[in-house]
């Protein structure tokens, strides 16, 4: 068996066979035509075949998947009506006595290359839809049948270098019960129509359709981000126990959606989500956040080759912010550098990433690219509840001098008359020990914190998270690690301010009974975690967890706090 | 001709699904029919021209009609423009 991990797009568990849609060939050579009269007939006829397949197409999508994802084909068949592209097509046939299928590639691989340099993102996916509708043309001049997912007749996973909208809307929902692919992020179009399928998928394995025959037995685990290529029987029996947990679960989970999240002695505490681009608040609603808890805002500056603009960040955050309709957005300022590299910075490399020049430290020096990214929040800030968090501060003079910047960009803005919110709170992520040990002092500067375990953790143990061989450090049960936590806690309570958690520790199940106890103010999570979380807590009663953590801070080991986590929990 | 100037408001341009109403539009009219922006001009019947543009929010649009139906293809996209949220 082989476990191959990638990019969970859509949740859900499912077990089945693999079907491969792998791309046909449509190699072709130049040939020098005759009769062209003749070549431009077979070009029309291709033509009027690949529009009569498209609109059977968008039928079925407009059926299955409802007119918003339908509408795309419309615009996929206007491409094939377009006289711009169609006519130059007819003209290199007549004019340089070429095939048909060489006038359709060199012309249409002038457009996408031309919608590939574009500065929009959304245009330059407009490339892939050009190439998706002429790859349909280039196949009916070949006399090549496309593959025909339509036509599966029993359960399967399909797995494919990427999935194109056509590809999405031909596969039949009966049978088709997830996807895999070599490519995409959560924000490809394939990503997206997973979520509105609802079935599982994972994307941007880089190697599923090579490490993948037709037939091999896959599970998909959309939750861990996972595929188990040829797994044991015992991975299969417990899978499919954890499949229908997994499904009765997530139909008592939903009834809460519209809950609010209080103990069973009647306690609030607020579960908000962590998000990476505005199109993840769509999941946020349909879980449930009260918050979003940390908005990554790298993914603005990843995947490009420049910075993003002014208007750019602006427009992302003011989506942000007027999509939570009023609810806290805490957003974290720039967290790159180490091992998140954007090549356009020309970064040097470091012996230890995660010691280095990253996040706060690097913002503090490149000032130009920090003011920029203050700026668009400050101007966004009036669309709604925003909250501005910086990433690993490890002293209060950091702090100090990020807020101080800050506070001139939000002069100049006031001062040139652009409206700012006075609201704002600017809180820090407490991920490096100093901080956690000095949190009393910094809670008398802070608006609030929010706990990064997964950082706070590795600096804690001294144990990098991405070295398997010292895996076994990474405690967040630990009595150590709470014991920090209670501490920063503890002191931002005594200021009458508030705490969050944002790292993995935080949707943990057997971690929130304790950071319960501990007086945790803000849970933040991934959106899919939000409801059995919500769930669970409703379960417990806020005074006996404190009586809970009290007696886990006093423990020696990780093991001893797991095991009296469970009998407690347990217990009722 | 008949020509009129819009100032686009939609957040993200004109993609594809208004740049297909658009295109669906301007194909009921015999009328040559042009959409010019940053002093490139392109044949409104053409969904690839309009999206080569990269119109984004707040571009300066003008939208030109000639031909014997000019001036009902003119109205006609005034009203998908506010239709599709491009314009007021």
């Amino acid at each position: 068996m082989t476990l191959l991990k990638g990019i969970a797009a859509s949740s859900g568990i499912v077990l089945a066979k693999a079907y491969r849609l792998i791309e046909p060939d449509l190699s072709f050579e130049k040939r020098k035509v005759e009769d062209t009269a003749k070549e431009v007939e077979r070009f029309q006829v291709a033509l009027s075949v690949s529009k009569d397949e498209l609109e059977a197409i968008r039928e079925k999508a407009k059926v299955e998947l409802g007119e918003d994802n339908a509408a795309i084909f419309e615009a996929h068949l206007l491409v094939l009506s377009d006289p711009e592209l169609i006519s130059p097509i007819e003209d290199k046939i007549k004019n340089e006595q070429v095939n048909a299928e060489y006038a359709l590639k060199e012309t249409a691989d002038m457009f996408i290359t031309m919608f590939e340099q574009m500065d929009n993102d959304y245009m330059k996916e407009r490339a892939a839809d050009i190439r998706d509708v002429t790859k349909r043309l280039h196949a009916h001049l070949l006399g090549v049948q496309l593959p025909n997912p339509s036509m599966i007749s029993e359960e399967v996973i399909i797995v494919a270098e990427d999935l194109t909208p056509s590809d999405t809307a031909q596969l039949n929902r009966q049978f088709v019960k997830g996807f895999t692919t070599d490519i995409g992020g959560r924000t490809s179009h394939s990503a997206i129509m997973a979520r509105s399928m609802e079935i599982p998928a994972i994307v941007g394995t880089k190697t599923v359709t090579e490490d993948v025959k037709d037939g091999d037995f896959l599970i998909i685990d959309g939750l861990k981000g996972e595929v188990h290529i040829n797994p044991t029987e015992e991975t299969i029996a417990s899978y499919k126990e954890e499949q229908i947990r997994y499904e009765e679960k997530k139909a008592e989970w939903a009834k809460l959606v519209n809950e609010k999240t209080v103990t069973a002695d009647g306690e609030h505490v607020e579960l908000a989500a962590n998000i990476g681009t505005p199109d993840d608040l769509e999941g946020v609603k349909n879980n449930g956040g009260e918050a979003v808890g940390l908005y990554r805002t790298e993914f603005l500056y990843m995947g490009r080759d420049q910075l993003p603009t002014e208007e750019e960040q602006f427009d992302a955050y003011k989506a942000v912010l007027e999509g939570m309709d009023g609810k806290p957005v805490v957003v974290r300022t720039l967290d790159i550098g180490g091992d998140k590299e954007l090549p356009y910075l020309d970064l040097p490399k470091e012996m230890n990433p995660f010691l280095g020049f990253r996040a706060i430290r690097l913002c503090l020096e490149e000032q130009d690219i920090f003011r920029v990214q203050l700026r668009a929040l400050l101007r966004a800030s009036v669309f709604g509840n925003l909250k501005i968090m910086f990433p690993m501060i490890a002293t209060l003079a950091e702090f100090r001098e990020a807020k101080a910047i800050l506070e001139q960009e939000k002069e100049i803005l006031v001062a040139a008359g652009t409206p700012v919110s006075d609201e704002i709170e600017v809180g820090i992520m407490v991920e490096i020990p100093s901080t956690a040990v000095l949190a009393d002092q910094f809670a008398k500067e802070v608006d609030f914190f929010s706990i990064g375990t997964n950082d706070l953790i590795q600096y804690t143990m001294a144990a990098d998270r991405m070295n398997e061989q010292v895996s076994y450090l990474y405690q967040p049960y630990n009595p150590a690690i709470l014991r920090l936590v209670k501490m920063v806690i503890d002191a931002s309570h005594r200021e009458g301010k508030w705490t969050g958690m944002c790292g993995e520790m935080a949707g943990d199940e057997l971690a929130i009974p304790l950071l319960l106890g501990l007086g945790l103010d803000e849970f933040s999570m991934s959106a899919t975690s939000i409801l059995q979380a919500r769930s669970q807590i409703r379960g417990l009663s806020k005074r006996d967890m404190v009586e809970l953590a009290e007696k886990a801070l006093e423990m020696r080991t990780a093991e001893e706090v797991v095991a009296e986590v469970k009998r407690v929990t347990e217990e009722k | 001709m008949v020509e009129k100037k819009f100032t686009v408001i939609d957040k993200v341009g004109i993609h594809a699904r208004p740049a297909s109403a658009l295109v669906q539009a301007a194909g009921q009219f015999t009328s040559d029919v042009q959409l010019e922006y940053n002093g490139k001009s392109v044949n409104l019947k053409s969904i690839m021209g309009i999206m080569s543009l990269g119109i984004g929010q707040d571009a300066e649009i003008i939208i030109r009609a000639e031909g014997d139906d000019e001036q009902a293809a003119l109205e006609k996209l005034e009203e998908t423009m506010s239709k599709e949220g491009l314009a007021e």
